[in-house]
């Protein structure tokens, strides 16, 4: 069986150059870490604190329709913000140098259902580590949609849009589930008294984040309760949809490439770097969106260096882009309209039988991404 | 308070507390402080912070602050220390300096002086660029080395250097509390200008009860009271009945171990109270020599050069650990104290308060981690 790396003329050697250069490269950026780096996330945290505040109180004046779109709007921008440029990024470390207790990936929570500690196990460590590796990786599909061929069809993936708008509109609740994870339990491949402790978690804090939203401040608006429940439901579908597309982006527009777990095991350091650039898919556009996608429209770069923190993506760009272009790895971009319509081409492909054979990387490559850096 | 009577909470208390529990819920996954700190940054509802009121550059190589920290400071005892935590470059640093102040002056405010070192970051930090109106963080006030709660017969405070501040401290105290027995103020210092609160203790020996000063500047031999390093002889002459005293010392680790070694030989070893805050030596030893300690399952074990989880899971511990590669976060630990070494970069981070990837971490000499 050809693997992926053999198939991209990839030797053992190149790969371990490979890793020497991404480790050059991050301790270059690392180097550089800083005051501005701090002075960043403050100034983002405090946009989004603001942000939260001039949400709540606009809707005190929700009966005016101004007020309320204004309301939606802000809690809409201080909760992409929190779980995405600020959370996502804290929890994955990106700031634990600073030793700033209020930036500590250990003790940060965020405005999302799922507990920081739980997201951390299955995003940083399962996800991070098993990128795109089929079976391994249960971000792929997030367990209830068949987004490649790799996985066996049934009837029940007919579902498939079905459940992606589903997802889409929950999405902070279905990230909660995700963690607790019933689809190993009910395969016997999780045991259920550790499932029950995630989900206890969950749904404590779901409900703690569900009570602030749709009774305590709908309360505190008195007569207004049912207008400032229906700005906040709105800010949190929102948030849920936007994340939705962002995250659906990272690794499943065409050319983002699956791996088997036969071919990543005992993996050398040059192979995970490639795995990660060949896994993931970034998006273009203005500095605005990057910021407003937490970076994740860098995916490569987020996937290479994890723990760097995320507003240094755009800066190395260009390095690990000539890097992939030495190495023939195709680094993968495009606008949001190709890489998201891929992904809903991909969702409506799979909910019928059929699949790209897992077997020969050639065919896997007959989806060609959109912007490809010529090998 | 007899066993068994719970006490009544007062009406407003009970109050505050519903009010608190509505602002959780309000401000939940947060909490409040994150909300009150766009606005006040010195106010927390646990941590303890300060604002900088003055700063006094009175010496060449040291800066004296005075504080005023918020509602969560609980006062402290003449000796003690606190955490003081600034932010330089981004990384926030924590360094231990004593309060130089009355402990019973009762006006919410606390004086730190701190001494320049050639290669400290955050003292030079300080020296340079510490202003009025920044705030600071702060823990509550620690240690043990404090003003005895009865008089003693006799005090003998020597300090050397910066060890000046706590013994400040217990000597205003101890004047601000009317005690009149004899106590004898050695103080070591480089030079006459070196010299904290050099003016104070002058005035102090010449007005209050019982004080006798001597003052010793190693660098400037024959412009103090006494000149040389502490030996049987110089203390014999600062304090003829130093025998009999009850002794605190605070200064350079050389100051220390002669004064231990004089007590101990007379038999005074309980009568001496000792405190300092030397630098850690950084990083001599080879990776394989020292010990690593688990703080929190008290166990120690002699290090064998491979990172801390992997020594951490020999020694019969399971700590939570992720992708072993140092690049998930989930194995992060707290480095009490000690050194270690990144195993994939080389860099070396040095406790207290560094929070370290134990799967790629490699202890150099000894080490505490909380495990």
């Amino acid at each position: 069986m050809t693997t992926v790396a053999q198939a991209h003329g990839l030797t053992a050697e190149q790969l371990e150059a490979l890793a020497h250069e991404f480790e050059d490269l991050r301790a270059e950026i690392a180097a550089q870490l800083g005051a501005d780096d701090v002075a960043y996330i403050r100034r983002l945290i405090r946009i989004q604190r603001w942000a939260e505040v001039g949400g709540r109180a606009s809707l005190f004046l929700g009966f005016l329709p101004p007020f309320w779109l204004a309301g939606a709007a802000a809690l809409s921008l201080s909760k992409i913000l929190d779980n995405m440029e600020i959370g996502h990024n804290v929890l994955h470390g990106q700031y634990d140098w600073t030793k700033d207790p209020g930036l500590s990936s250990t003790q940060f929570e965020w405005d999302s259902s799922c507990p920081a500690k739980g997201w951390q196990h299955y995003h940083n460590y399962l996800h991070h580590t098993f990128t795109n590796i089929t079976e391994k990786d249960r971000d792929l599909g997030y367990g209830v949609i068949r987004i490649s061929g790799e996985s066996d069809w049934s009837p029940a993936n007919l579902g498939n849009p079905l459940y992606a708008l589903g997802l889409a509109l929950i999405f902070d609740w279905g990230i909660m589930f995700h963690d607790v994870d019933l689809g190993h339990v009910r395969k016997g491949k999780k045991p259920w008294a550790e499932a029950k402790l995630s989900l206890k978690n969950g749904l404590r804090k779901s409900g703690k984040l569900a009570f602030r939203d749709y009774v305590m401040w709908p309360a505190l608006t008195g007569p207004l309760f049912l207008s400032t429940l229906a700005a906040d439901a709105l800010a949190n579908v929102v948030r849920n949809i936007w994340s939705f597309i962002i995250i659906f982006c990272g690794h499943f527009p065409n050319g983002a490439l699956e791996f088997t777990e036969e071919e990543c095991e005992g993996e050398s350091k040059g192979h995970w770097y490639f795995r990660q650039i060949l896994g993931s898919a970034n998006i273009s556009g203005n500095r605005l969106f990057h910021i407003m996608s937490g970076n994740l429209s860098y995916q490569i770069e987020h996937h290479l260096f994890p723990d760097i923190p995320a507003r240094r993506y755009q800066k190395i760009a260009p390095q690990v882009r000539e890097i992939c272009e030495r190495y023939g790895i195709p680094y993968n971009t495009g606008r949001l309209s190709r890489q998201f319509g891929s992904v809903i081409f991909k969702i409506f492909r799979f909910a019928l039988p059929g699949r790209s054979s897992r077997a020969t990387p050639s065919q896997r490559e007959a989806n060609q991404p959109s912007e490809l850096v010529a090998a | 308070m007899p066993v068994g009577v719970v006490p009544s909470r007062p009406l407003a208390s009970r109050v505050l507390r519903q009010a608190l529990r509505v602002a959780d819920a309000v401000a939940t996954p947060y909490g409040v402080d994150r909300y009150v700190e766009l606005v006040r940054p010195s106010w927390s509802s646990t941590e303890v912070r300060a604002k900088v009121t003055a700063v006094a550059r009175t010496t060449p190589r040291s800066v004296t602050l005075t504080l005023r920290p918020n509602g969560n400071w609980t006062g402290f005892c003449a000796g003690q220390h606190t955490q003081l935590s600034v932010e330089i470059d981004g990384v926030r640093h924590t360094r231990c300096y004593s309060m130089a102040n009355c402990a019973t002056a009762g006006d919410g405010l606390i004086e730190l002086s701190v001494t320049a070192h050639p290669q400290g970051r955050v003292s030079q930090q300080l020296r340079r660029f510490a202003e009025k109106g920044q705030t600071v963080g702060l823990t509550s006030a620690q240690g043990t080395f404090t003003l005895p709660e009865t008089e003693p017969g006799h005090l003998l405070l020597i300090s050397g250097g910066s060890g000046i501040t706590p013994v400040m401290s217990m000597l205003r105290t101890r004047c601000a509390l009317g005690w009149e027995n004899p106590l004898t103020f050695v103080h070591y210092a480089l030079t006459h200008d070196d010299m904290l609160y050099r003016d104070e203790l002058v005035e102090l020996a010449r007005t209050a009860p019982g004080v006798r000063l001597v003052r010793i500047f190693t660098d400037e031999p024959g412009r103090g009271d006494l000149d040389g390093f502490l030996s049987l002889q110089q203390l014999d002459r600062a304090a003829p009945q130093w025998a009999e005293a009850e002794a605190f010392v605070c200064g350079p680790a050389p100051l220390m171990d002669s004064a231990r070694d004089l007590f101990a030989r007379r038999g005074r070893s309980d009568h001496l109270h000792t405190e300092s805050f030397t630098l850690i030596p950084f990083g001599a030893a080879g990776p394989g020599d020292g010990t690593v300690q688990f703080g929190v399952s008290e166990i120690g074990v002699a290090s064998d050069g491979r990172p801390l989880l992997l020594q951490a899971e020999a020694a019969g511990l399971a700590p939570l650990s992720g992708c072993r590669m140092g690049i998930c976060h989930t194995c992060t630990r707290q480095l009490c104290a000690g050194t270690v070494r990144d195993a994939v970069t080389g860099k070396l981070t040095t406790g207290p308060d560094a929070n370290i990837r134990i799967c790629v971490s490699v202890p150099v000499g000894d080490v505490e981690i909380d495990l």
